[in-house]
């Protein structure tokens, strides 16, 4: 078996050795596809399929980021057909989830043209502001569910197995087992699930503290007295 | 509080590992009607998974809930054809009967009214899974508005009319096949006696024996790449996780023959080296589990299952996996997911199951109604499979048909017989004036009364962009609502959709919410079904995806004015 691999993309041909992605290999030409769940620190799982392109005219197209290039393929990383899948992602996406600090997403729908207003009365995911610990913010309602932090906790890096996934589908949110708060959780708060959060999901304390006008003092007094759902709760009830 | 009964049950678990999770989890649901912190906490130390990902599991699962739940939660299918049969009424009745809202605990902490996807009881829609604390899930059908919630009483054998000469020989749907009716497992027999596992291979291949299950894949293929691939131990895994609405032959065939498939399971197993099999069967059979469950115990003590088969160096291990309520788990990949004890999302493919399958290792992966023929093709051989059907149809093959006909039923049909003649000489006849029939499932094709002769081949449905599917056919007439019948398969495809890629994530919400609209649509409705049926047909992560918006994809070919707003040209 050979231990390279030739192809075109984009009418240009590239040989590369055998297991590169297509998503590499396009890079390596200088053509940039996509991408919002990738990252070169997690896992891939093709989850978003901003990444698609048209390999051979095929029925499907394929997610760049996991498919490894074959011999003597033909790929079209954008054309009609790429488009419309990756404008109509990123309207659905758009319509659910608040995307005003993922700079990335912004740019991209600028360069697919999307129509921001495409799905009227579109339900969105919206979820309460969670400020349970003195170093983040999680807020899931900007969350467009890349897996990135849910990753980083666990295999991908440290281990720690604090956060998966609730519910199934569209109504799928990440959360703590029975969603108690952060400090109460295995969280170690090594800061890797914000780091890596392509949105404005997660944030640091002090920098969502300082966006909203908050004071150093202010900050580290809430920091003091997290704000927990549970007491909310216990309020409510 | 519920501790000294958690120990009781975790007993059998103690070291066993992850793979152990679903029955645990099944374990505690049956026993508490939900599984709580305490419950989770003491799984996770037993068999060392994370309590996050516990969490992440029962949350994925219909069946499971992680709160208390009401001691008899009662879930009626508002699928397509429970719809058409009523379901709706049943669901405003039970609640109005125990003065409830949908998915509300009565006070007393007695009852919950639910809603569910297809149960495979289209046949006796509408139907409706009863879940009681303490006990396992049974259904009932039909369930009439005029139930009476405190008296449902498990229904002891849904009388399926059932046709058919050979799968289906002698069957009436009124009686299990006991060991002592089915005979000695004869093609094992021959197979570890003569045959030896390539020549069941070569007798299945001969056969061109396609796969039921909906990907018509050729099973040979399969059966040989997992025989050749390298990586030990090697697992058959037969899906019984049938889902698809208006599906219900695998129920059949459970409930009714299963020998028979047990004997194709053995056949599989020795034909590709396996010494493990499972058999994955949806959470919502219960009765399919069980009685599958009696037929083993009866082979495994006349020898035919178990350690050194008829004497033989042959073993095989047979274990029954209960699912948790989830359609995505019939995606082969998602499958293996669920039964190594994680969420059911399905994998990327490649690599595929031939190599890569449960826990990694060569996997062969079967519907129910292949592996059911087996035994004859291996018994007779694979000529005698091609006696029936066309050359690229071969053997009898099984459909569901449901809806408006007069005897609603599995029949095992010759392929080649046209939709008319099913409908009008196997199911007695379209009840009033046809308007269209679904075909292949809620992931199928409508077709119209112009098509009726098309002849029910896999060749012949793909010519007209159809499919087989899953073997569903369901018949509507024209009293029937095609956007009411859209509405519930979006709410369907919505709801099973496991959300890992965004496209079938997002496109099954956005797909559903137009459709719940389609009586007052929106201009540019029918432009948004297009772009998201397209977008999730070419670019989904999985099979779901692929096929969530076919049949509203067909219906917008069909009935180009079915979106069209009031004065706007079509």
């Amino acid at each position: 078996m050979s231990d390279t691999v030739t192809l075109t993309i984009d009418g240009q041909e590239i040989t590369v050795p055998a297991g590169t992605t297509m998503l590499e290999a396009a890079a390596q030409l200088g053509i940039e596809v996509p991408v919002i769940c990738y990252h070169d620190a997690t896992t891939s799982n093709g989850l978003c399929r901003v990444c698609v392109v048209d390999v051979n005219n095929g029925r499907l197209l394929q997610a760049a980021c996991v498919t490894a290039c074959t011999n003597g393929t033909k790929v079209e990383t954008r054309n009609e057909r790429v488009e419309r899948s990756r404008r109509t992602i990123l309207e659905m996406l758009n319509s659910g989830v608040d995307l005003q600090h993922a700079p990335t997403i912004q740019t991209l729908m600028t360069d697919y043209d999307v129509d921001p207003a495409r799905f009227p009365d579109a339900e969105r995911r919206e979820h309460a502001l969670l400020d349970d610990n003195p170093f983040y913010v999680r807020d899931y309602s900007q969350c467009v569910l890349c897996w990135r932090c849910v990753q980083v906790c666990a295999e991908d890096a440290q281990y720690t197995f604090a956060l998966t996934f609730d519910g199934r589908g569209f109504d799928t949110h990440i959360a703590t087992a029975f969603d108690i708060p952060m400090p109460e959780s295995p969280c170690v708060f090594c800061g890797q699930c914000v780091g890596v959060c392509p949105t404005g999901a997660l944030k640091p304390k002090i920098q969502w503290g300082m966006e909203q006008g908050m004071t150093p003092e202010q900050i580290r007094q809430s920091t003091r007295q997290p704000r927990r759902r549970q007491q909310v709760e216990i309020e409510e009830g | 509080m519920d501790s000294p009964s958690i120990t009781e049950i975790l007993t059998p678990y103690q070291n066993r590992q992850r793979e152990a999770l679903l029955p645990a989890l099944w374990d505690m649901q049956t026993a508490f009607g939900y599984i709580g912190p305490e419950a989770v906490r003491r799984i996770s130390h037993t068999l060392h998974v994370p309590e996050a990902d516990i969490y992440g599991v029962i949350s994925f699962y219909s069946l499971f809930s992680a709160k208390p739940t009401a001691e008899t939660v009662i879930r009626v299918c508002t699928d397509p054809v429970c719809g058409l049969a009523g379901a709706d009424e049943v669901v405003h009745h039970l609640c109005r009967q125990l003065n409830v809202h949908h998915d509300e605990i009565t006070p007393d902490g007695k009852y919950a009214v639910s809603h569910t996807t297809c149960l495979g009881l289209c046949d006796h829609a509408p139907a409706a899974l009863i879940s009681q604390r303490g006990h396992e899930e049974f259904a009932v059908a039909p369930v009439s508005p005029e139930s009476n919630v405190l008296e449902l009483q498990i229904t002891p054998l849904y009388q399926s009319i059932i046709r058919g000469d050979i799968l289906l020989k002698g069957v009436d749907g009124t009686h299990v096949e006991s060991l002592a009716d089915y005979g000695d497992y004869l093609a094992l027999h021959h197979a570890i006696t003569t045959l030896g596992p390539d020549g069941v291979i070569e007798q299945v291949e001969k056969s061109d024996l396609i796969g039921r299950g909906g990907a018509a894949f050729p099973t040979a293929t399969k059966w040989k790449m997992t025989r050749q691939a390298a990586g030990q131990p090697k697992y058959v895994v037969c899906n019984a996780d049938e889902s698809e609405p208006g599906t219900f032959k695998d129920r059949v065939l459970m409930e009714t023959r299963p020998h028979l498939i047990l004997e194709g399971v053995a056949l599989c197993a020795f034909a590709i080296g396996a010494t493990k099999a499972y058999l994955f069967v949806r959470g919502e059979y219960p009765e399919s589990a069980w009685r599958l469950q009696r037929a083993i115990d009866e082979a495994t003590h006349a020898g035919l299952l178990g350690e050194n088969i008829l004497g033989s160096d042959f073993s095989l291990d047979i274990e029954i996996r209960r699912g948790g309520g989830a359609y995505i788990c019939g995606e082969e990949t998602a499958l293996f997911e669920a039964i190594e004890g994680n969420r059911g999302f399905p994998r990327i493919k490649p690599p595929y199951p031939t190599t890569h399958g449960l826990f990694q290792k060569p996997t062969v992966v079967n519907n129910v109604e292949t592996l059911s023929t087996i035994p004859g093709i291996v018994e007779h051989s694979g000529e005698w499979f091609k006696q029936w059907g066309t050359e690229k149809s071969t053997g009898p093959k099984l459909v569901s048909v449901s809806g408006h006909v007069q005897r609603p039923g599995v029949y095992e049909i010759n392929p080649g017989l046209t939709l008319r003649q099913l409908l009008e000489d196997f199911c007695g006849g379209v009840i009033g004036n046809l308007q269209t029939v679904l075909m292949g499932g809620a992931a199928g094709t409508f077709l119209t009364p112009d098509q009726l002769d098309v002849r029910l081949t896999f060749e012949d449905l793909r010519a007209i962009r159809s499919t087989f599917g899953s073997g569903a056919i369901m018949v509507f007439n024209e009293t029937a609502d095609l956007r009411d019948i859209l509405r519930r398969l979006g709410r369907f495809f919505k709801h099973e959709s496991c959300g890992k890629c965004f496209p079938c994530q997002l496109g099954t919400q956005r797909q559903m919410e137009i459709l719940e609209r389609a009586d007052t649509p929106l201009i540019g409705d029918r432009e948004r079904l297009r772009d998201i049926g397209l977008t999730m047909t070419e670019s989904s992560l999985c099979g779901l995806g692929q096929t969530a918006a076919s049949a509203v994809l067909s219906a917008l070919e069909k009935w180009p004015d079915l979106f069209a707003v009031k004065g706007q040209p079509v």
